[in-house]
């Protein structure tokens, strides 16, 4: 079973800005927590925050007992923190191959596990050594994806992951994602679609200016619409 | 490997030939003009041994700027640095170098470009951490840096070795050339030719096959995703400064023996063309600035034939005209 | 209307360098004795022109080119070669200037144009190419441009060294042509200065700052990045044309050396920085400093190496030879970037406690 996730007390500034204003919460271990909120709340902050790629000012950050705020990205994903970023950053240049081996750092390349990957995402064996910049844009976010599931990990964050993506990708992708889960792997997922968040979501925290507003139980907020609309107002209806 | 690797073959964009065949291009415009085919092969062969020894100066270039968006001047320093390096050899060897052996011809110019690459890259190593690291991310200071250590640099050559040029003789086998018909072909240029061809496949080799390489690759793209899949990218920096700095060594030395002479000018002459070279083939690409010092090296030698007064800005007019028509260089690399 | 745009030096101590570097240059001629002083004078003052303009570029703007001595140079041949070919007139001088403001705006125009089409990084790497082509062509050019060899001209009468305006002298020094040009470079100096102040002071110089700033809020808040800082090359240019038209009518020479060599281009970066970039007061104490050390240690340093070769020490005298003054240059540039990147200006203004 893999780590808990917690932070305490975040703070990141970026150049003037001061963006995560004391971030507090816990992403369960094993558990798939879901980072809701509208744009601009400081989500995507949070988790290149968590990663390294920007330094926290103030706060805690630990996975497990192992604390990450000021390490290097390097390090952070050394731990067994693997990233899919909301830009993707597949290496274009690259074929869909290399993308993967560099994906699984010092491990060779699994083949049950390829498969396993192929199995929802076929078009990523059908390119196998094409450049990865020929992909379409669904396949560049499976691609993405793929790279950070083809060695288990300990940590996956992932940021909106199904945007722009057309609905029979979306439905690969959540079958993908539940079959993750059950390998027991901690998720932190930012999500905009509420549909998939609802399920694919154990656990729900909802972010605003800089701070988490709302914690608990997917569940509890699925059933309660009006909370939703509270925390996620308009969000809500924009993206089905 | 799996039988995963039996999959298609990378589709290559036809687009992409395009940029490759420019020299060709050049070569069959010139040709008319320059009428003597003699004349033409001479120029030619002239110019594809100088595009390779700008190929070899350049090629570190372009991988330091597009891994690191490091702008450094300070590469002149390395190219001068391995025409004195390459003094230093020849010195104490010169009867090899004038003896009638062509192995121990070739064993002092061996000897001598390699000790330019090794003085090189250490000194490129010593560059890294004195002067680019303490401004990473910092494009202003970084410029204003490198300039600053370039000049440093300089300094002490002439400091140690003297302000007046220190010369160079070609070993035996090296001198003089092939004679085909009316055409000569300098039998130096064949060789600068061959160096320069085995480094751009080694390097190719090492870019495309190798688990470094694909990282170099990767990391000239989005340092950052490639810091964030758990690799020092800082550490592979380093070694690509010190590859690039050995390899500008290298061509430094190779032009001093060409020209006879090693002096400390060498560099600021070349890094200018280094700059032209790297923003024609496009920044961070070495596939492109091997056609783009090909190209910058005919349109040299043959302007020098046809236009004279117009040669030395034949460069510069070459890459207006590239970037007015692929603003990001020939081979772009993607995400830049 | 303010004269100094409302953009007094802070700090006492930088306030009385200033001054006091100031009142040195007005007075040069009667202070300090000896063609030495005066050209050093003289040279103080033009590059306090030229490095100001920059720093408007590369200051305030953020933009690095490599190109500002090229505007010089342009600048320096205009009125060298009109003087040269039409004779030592007013007229020609005029039409010498004008020439070369024209021509030094039609480059501005197409540097900052071709920006619009190449990225910023190539930005700085295009302007090196262009200014050495430019360096290029002028040797190139030599039956224009008289070559490596320059050129050498009259200037009109009343600037000639011979010309005296009054018979008598006055505080020992005799008013000769040589005194009234000092003094005409001084007083355009001034005046461009000045003026330069104002810009960097007026909303299109906060712009600058602004995009420098923060690039992508600037264009969101719909400034036009692209027109700004062609603006600012032009001004730029202009600003060093001037100041190229000036030493050459000072030296009454235009040549590579003097006019377009890249050492000049370094020797700005140098006074900038070490100047401090951002503030025009900076170009004043850095080109001051600049010109003086130049001149004076390389003395100095003729004096340690002729010691340490005296003694038999290895290296020591070489390194030392007055030859290899940009040795220190150098080191006291990298230095000035890592530990002073406000320049000497910066490190006044942080010891007064005062905001930047």
């Amino acid at each position: 079973m893999s780590a808990a996730l917690t932070l305490e007390g975040v703070h990141t500034h970026i150049g003037r800005y001061h963006i995560l204003q004391g971030v507090d919460f816990d992403a369960p271990a094993g558990l798939t927590t879901m980072l809701l909120g509208r744009n601009g709340a400081g989500k995507t902050t949070t988790l290149r925050t968590i990663m390294g790629l920007w330094r926290a000012s103030e706060g805690r950050i630990a996975l497990g007992a192992t604390p990450l705020q000021n390490l290097p990205a390097s390090d952070v994903a050394r731990l067994g923190v693997a990233y899919a970023p909301e830009t993707m950053a597949v290496f274009s240049d690259l074929s869909v191959k290399e993308n993967l081996v560099l994906g699984a750092r010092d491990a060779p390349l699994d083949d049950a596990r390829l498969q396993w990957i192929f199995g929802f995402f076929p078009a990523l064996k059908k390119f196998w050594l094409s450049r990865a910049g020929a992909l379409s844009g669904g396949q560049k976010q499976m691609l993405s994806i793929a790279r950070a599931i083809v060695e288990p990990r300990e940590l996956l964050m992932i940021d909106e992951p199904t945007k722009g993506l057309a609905p029979a990708i979306v439905g690969a992708l959540i079958a993908c994602l539940n079959e993750i889960k059950a390998t027991g792997v901690t998720i932190l997922m930012v999500e905009q679609n509420f549909r998939v968040a609802r399920e694919v979501g154990d656990e729900v925290r909802v972010m605003d200016n800089g701070r988490i507003v709302h914690h608990g139980p997917m569940a509890e907020l699925a059933a309660d619409g009006s909370l939703q609309n509270r925390l996620l107002g308009l969000s809500l209806d924009s993206h089905q | 490997m799996t039988a995963l690797d039996a999959g298609q073959a990378s589709p290559r964009r036809r687009a992409e030939i395009l940029p490759a065949l420019t020299p060709l291009i050049v070569a069959l415009i010139a040709a008319p003009f320059i009428g003597s085919f003699s004349t033409f092969v001479t120029l030619t062969a002239a110019g594809l041994a100088m595009g390779m020894m700008i190929f070899t100066m350049a090629s570190g270039l372009t991988l330091v700027f597009g891994m690191m968006d490091v702008l450094n001047f300070g590469h002149s320093a390395f190219i001068a640095l391995g025409a004195y390096a390459a003094t230093l050899v020849f010195a104490p060897l010169a009867g090899w170098s004038s003896a009638d052996s062509v192995w121990a011809n070739l064993a002092v110019f061996l000897l001598a470009v390699l000790a330019a690459a090794v003085v090189c890259g250490a000194a490129g190593w010593a560059f890294e951490r004195l002067i680019v690291k303490p401004v990473y991310g910092q494009h202003l200071k970084q410029i204003l840096a490198t300039i600053g250590g370039a000049i440093i640099a300089e300094q002490l050559l002439y400091a140690i070795f003297g302000p007046a040029q220190i010369p160079l003789t070609l070993p035996r086998t090296f001198e003089g050339s092939f004679v085909f018909g009316e055409a000569a072909i300098e039998k130096y240029r064949v060789l600068a030719t061959l160096v320069g061809l085995t480094v751009f496949f080694g390097e190719m080799l090492i870019l495309n096959r190798t688990k470094i390489g694909l990282l170099i690759r990767a990391g000239v793209e989005n340092r950052e995703m490639v810091e964030a899949l758990g690799y020092r990218v800082d550490r592979l920096f380093v070694m690509v400064f010190m590859a690039g700095s050995a390899l500008a060594g290298l061509g430094g030395a190779m032009m001093a023996l060409y020209r006879g002479q090693a002096h400390a000018t060498i560099g600021g002459e070349f890094l200018v063309l280094c700059f032209i070279v790297i923003i024609i083939g496009g920044l961070g690409s070495v596939g492109g600035s091997f056609v783009a010092s090909i190209l910058v090296a005919l349109i040299a030698n043959y302007a020098g034939f046809l236009v004279p007064k117009l040669a030395l800005v034949s460069n510069i007019l070459a890459m207006v005209a590239v970037l007015l028509w692929r603003p990001r260089g020939l081979y772009p690399v993607s995400g830049r | 209307m303010n004269v100094l745009s409302r953009d007094a030096p802070r700090g006492r101590a930088l306030q009385i360098l200033l001054i006091l570097t100031v009142l040195a240059l007005a007075g040069a001629p009667f202070l300090f004795h000896g063609a030495k002083a005066i050209n050093v004078a003289a040279k103080t003052c033009v590059m306090i022109l030229l490095v100001a303009s920059y720093d408007v570029l590369l200051g305030y703007a953020g933009v690095v080119s490599f190109a500002h001595v090229m505007f010089f140079g342009v600048g320096a041949y205009g009125v060298g070669l009109m003087l040269y070919a039409l004779g030592p007139s007013w007229g020609a001088l005029a039409l010498g200037l004008a020439a070369g403001a024209v021509l030094s705006l039609v480059l501005a125009l197409a540097i900052g144009l071709f920006s619009l089409r190449v990225q910023s990084i190539f930005f700085a790497m295009v302007t090196l190419a262009v200014a050495y082509a430019f360096n290029v062509l002028a040797s190139q050019l030599s039956d224009l441009t008289g070559g490596e060899d320059g050129r050498s001209f009259t200037v009109p009468a009343v600037l000639q060294p011979s010309f005296h305006l009054v018979h008598d002298r006055i505080f020992g020094v005799a008013i000769t042509g040589k005194i009234l040009t000092y003094y005409l470079v001084f007083a355009v100096v001034a005046v461009a200065f000045l003026a330069l102040l104002r810009v960097v002071n007026s909303p299109f110089g906060r712009v600058l700052q602004a995009i420098r700033e923060n690039p992508f809020r600037a264009e969101a808040l719909g400034y036009r990045i692209v027109v700004h800082r062609t603006l600012a090359t032009c001004i730029s240019a202009l600003g060093a044309t001037l100041a190229g038209a000036l030493f050459s009518v000072w030296l009454r020479y235009v040549g590579p050396d003097t006019a377009l060599s890249f050492s000049i281009q370094v020797d700005v970066l140098v006074m900038v920085v070490v100047g401090g970039m951002g503030s025009l007061y900076g170009a004043i104490i850095g080109a001051a400093l600049f010109v003086f050390a130049e001149s004076y240690l390389q003395d100095v340093m003729a004096g340690l190496s002729q010691a340490a070769a005296d003694v038999s020490l290895p290296l020591l005298p070489a390194l030392f030879s007055p030859d290899r003054w940009l040795l220190w240059l150098g080191l006291v540039f990298v230095l000035a970037v890592y530990f002073a990147p406000a320049g000497i200006v910066g490190a006044l203004r942080a010891d007064e406690g005062k905001p930047n």
